[in-house]
């Protein structure tokens, strides 16, 4: 099943998904988005090109094992958690910075666990695409 | 409008219930799916309905200025769907691995149970011994399952 | 040093994510679990000493207070589950370090057995009714695959039973807590219980404790909903069979008594005359299945659902003896019914098969396996100087004096039922001459018998001591139930104190 349409679609499609996608997740933390819609975008940027160009091809465009992914995903958010345990609150307390930071806002440990959503939710999506499409 | 998605719940329940029994497991999966979302919808319901009011307070009070929807259980859904979504994926590759080792969907041809002395289970134990004696055979293809 | 609590969810937490990242390497694995589970047991011991000098103890996740956030808390029964549940995994890593093979290593056995090491954790450890429905799908999941590794016909017939039945009852569980929140408005189990003094207890709370009480019976295996257990148990690696019915049907009697003691106490005494029917029948159906057996994996699966029974009794007959029995019942089974199993396997491993009629005359070859399997065995079955004893006769005498007498009867003639089954397994595996037809006896590396049979002696050590010194555990069972019955402190603990 090889469709031309979407595979010159998809050359401009997945740069403009993968911003999208990190759009969601900067926007996330007091605006709807977030981490697990941008991960599913990623997803979904990656499926598209594995459909238009077989599951070979997209687990080489993505470079990264999904399974790597989802590690890294469960190690930044765990560390977000981790790190007000060092000031002595409780796991998964938000520590923010007080210093505004350009595009985001405020900046502190939701995001980073936020960013682990991402990464997480985007390799395990892929994944379960991959191995699919690969059996069949 | 409770009245109405009581009986959609109803409905989903009594749909999933009957897709259970039945003794296709492709059916089985998609009754499963529909009594996660009969759940899902009873919870919804149980977070009374109200309109197109979002759960806003104002910058000077402690509380909503009006009447709002109570926004845990949407919160509580969302958790479900995903956890629910995470499910059904793997239920869908169990069912793909299961077709493609008995080659049927019928459950009933799955039966193992009756196979005289201990086959099955001798068959499998020795299976172990050798799929250890020749180590580093290829395992790829199960990644799904992780 | 709340934060403590933290510490059995992070340990496998942070051992999965490792194992993930160690992804090819075999050996790091295996030191990563075997590290994570010693942590976990370390960590669930000093929390015990903790929660013995200073009461209960209770964390809020993200700071955020409750009843609006996560709410951990450890009182002395989720403390006792934990240590359990540290030693159990402990035992059953080292156990599979010689009983896995590579292919399911290189799919991910050792980071999965984590996360589920992780659900039951969680599980005992949530102080909020939403939140355990996500740990027991955390563990679900896990379970699920770790009962399909492998990919064998028979697994997956087993699989798709085990995950068909789990996903009712979750979708039952949530129906359940959506309906509660609904009634109370809240889902922390110290509020509802606060809520629940307050509300009147008709019309739809009934309802919702019946549904709870289906939903955590389906994972506990109790009589009307059990056919899922022996139609998966039997399949998957013996390693993860330990582990499934050391710690997840125990987490469905964990469960129970918590939500039943802690918010439905007056629906937990309503319900007493089938709740004890429940109990007598999953006891005497488990045992009348496992004198049918002739397969030892699934005979001891059957046991495993008559043992249930016995935990069941507690919350029944419901009085603080009987509680503390349940739960000393609990934590010994834990140890003896895994001894059992994990002797099992090595027989498996030895004679390739584990069909009682083409065993035998083990016992010439193998004298030590053969005490390895009969002190458990006859602990289970409980006789006296063994742990099985003492948790049956606390729910025995917790029976008579709560005046009820047909379940005291049914547990009294369902050791003898039990005592019968496994001495007769244990006959026809040892003492029975050996079939002229049997096959050649594998013998296994130094090494891996020690990391097989290392774990087995523990545990059946564990249950011999736990028989010859019952006092000190057995007082802590008591303290337990008594903390169970009298839920103020409780929800002090985790409201402050009530105005």
């Amino acid at each position: 099943m090889h469709s031309i349409i979407l595979a010159t679609a998809i050359r401009l499609l997945l740069p403009l998904m993968l911003l999208f996608s990190l759009f969601l997740l900067l926007r996330g933390h007091n605006e709807p988005g977030g981490g697990f819609v941008g991960g599913l975008v990623v997803a979904a940027a990656f499926a598209l090109y594995t459909l238009a160009h077989g599951a070979h091809e997209g687990r080489r465009m993505l470079r990264i094992d999904p399974l790597r992914l989802v590690a890294i995903g469960l190690l930044i958010a765990l560390c977000s958690g981790l790190l007000p345990l060092l000031a002595g609150l409780p796991f998964l307390t938000g520590l923010w910075s007080s210093l505004p930071a350009p595009v985001i806002g405020h900046a502190g440990t939701p995001l980073l666990f936020d960013l682990g959503v991402y990464l997480l939710v985007a390799g395990m999506a892929l994944l379960i695409i991959f191995t699919l499409m690969e059996e069949s | 409008m409770e009245a109405v998605l009581a009986v959609v719940i109803g409905g989903l329940y009594a749909a999933g219930m009957y897709l259970m029994v039945r003794r296709s497991i492709v059916k089985m999966i998609f009754g499963l799916a529909l009594l996660g979302n009969a759940a899902n919808l009873l919870i919804f319901t149980v977070g009374r309905l109200v309109r197109g009011r979002p759960p806003h307070i104002p910058a000077d009070g402690v509380l909503p200025s009006i009447p709002t929807a109570d926004p845990v259980p949407q919160a509580l859904i969302l958790t479900a769907i995903v956890i629910g979504f995470g499910v059904q994926a793997f239920a869908l590759v169990l069912i793909k691995r299961v077709y493609q080792t008995v080659g049927s969907d019928d459950q009933d041809e799955m039966v193992t149970e009756n196979q005289g002395q201990g086959s099955g289970v001798k068959g499998q134990e020795s299976q172990r011994q050798e799929q250890e004696q020749g180590q580093g055979s290829g395992v790829k293809g199960q990644g799904g399952e992780a | 040093m709340k934060n403590l609590l933290f510490f059995p969810l992070i340990i496998p937490l942070a051992a999965a994510v490792l194992g993930l990242l160690a992804w090819n390497q075999r050996k790091l694995q295996r030191w990563i679990g075997i590290g994570a589970t010693a942590l976990l047991t370390l960590v669930s011991g000093i929390l015990l000493v903790q929660v013995q000098q200073h009461g209960i103890i209770t964390a809020q996740a993200g700071n955020w207070p409750a009843p609006f956030g996560i709410t951990l808390v450890a009182d002395l029964f989720s403390s006792l589950m934990l240590v359990g549940t540290g030693i159990m995994g402990l035992c059953v890593t080292v156990y599979s370090l010689a009983d896995t093979d590579q292919h399911q290593e290189s799919v991910g056995y050792h980071p999965l057995l984590q996360v589920l090491l992780l659900g039951v954790c969680g599980s005992f450890l949530t102080g909020d009714l939403f939140n355990l429905y996500v740990w027991f799908e955390v563990m679900l999941i896990a379970s699920f695959v770790l009962l399909a590794l492998g990919g064998q016909r028979e697994q997956m017939e087993g699989a798709i039973k085990y995950v068909a039945l789990n996903l009712i009852a979750s979708a039952l569980l949530l129906a359940g807590i959506g309906l509660l929140y609904g009634v109370t408005g809240t889902l922390n189990m110290a509020h509802l219980a606060l809520r629940m003094q307050e509300l009147d207890h008709t019309g739809t709370i009934p309802v919702i404790a019946a549904l709870l009480f289906c939903a955590f019976s389906i994972k506990a295996a109790v009589f009307p909903f059990y056919f899922w257990l022996p139609a998966s148990y039997h399949t998957p690696p013996i390693a993860v069979v330990t582990i499934f019915s050391a710690l997840l049907s125990k987490v469905g009697i964990y469960v129970l008594i918590r939500v039943f003691t802690l918010i439905f106490p007056q629906e937990a005494l309503a319900g007493q005359p089938l709740i004890l029917l429940a109990a007598g029948l999953t006891m005497l159906f488990g045992a009348l299945g496992a004198v049918a057996q002739p397969e030892l994996r699934r005979l001891l699966a059957f046991c495993v659902i008559s043992q249930i029974g016995y935990l069941l009794m507690g919350l029944g007959v419901f009085t603080s003896l009987a509680l503390a029995g349940s739960i000393f019942f609990m934590l010994h089974i834990m140890a003896a019914k895994s001894a059992l199993f994990l002797v099992t396997g090595v027989v498996a491993r030895k004679a390739g098969t584990s069909w009682l009629p083409e065993l035998g005359g083990l016992y010439q070859r193998f004298p030590l396996l053969a005490v390895l399997f009969l002190l458990p065995a006859l602990s289970v079955a409980g006789i006296p100087p063994l742990s099985g004893f003492w948790g049956k006769l606390a729910l025995v005498q917790a029976g008579l004096q709560a005046e009820q007498y047909l379940i005291v009867a049914a547990a009294l003639g369902v050791s003898v039922l039990t005592l019968y089954y496994l001495v007769h397994a244990w006959i026809q595996l040892f003492w029975k001459p050996r079939p002229a037809d049997a096959a050649e006896l594998r013998s296994l590396t130094p090494q891996r018998r020690r990391q097989l049979l290392g774990p087995a002696l523990g545990l059946t050590l564990v249950s011999v001591l736990l028989g010859l010194l019952p006092e000190p555990l057995f007082r802590l069972c008591s303290a337990a139930a008594e903390q169970l019955l009298q839920p103020q402190s409780y929800i002090e603990a985790v409201l402050g104190v009530i105005r």
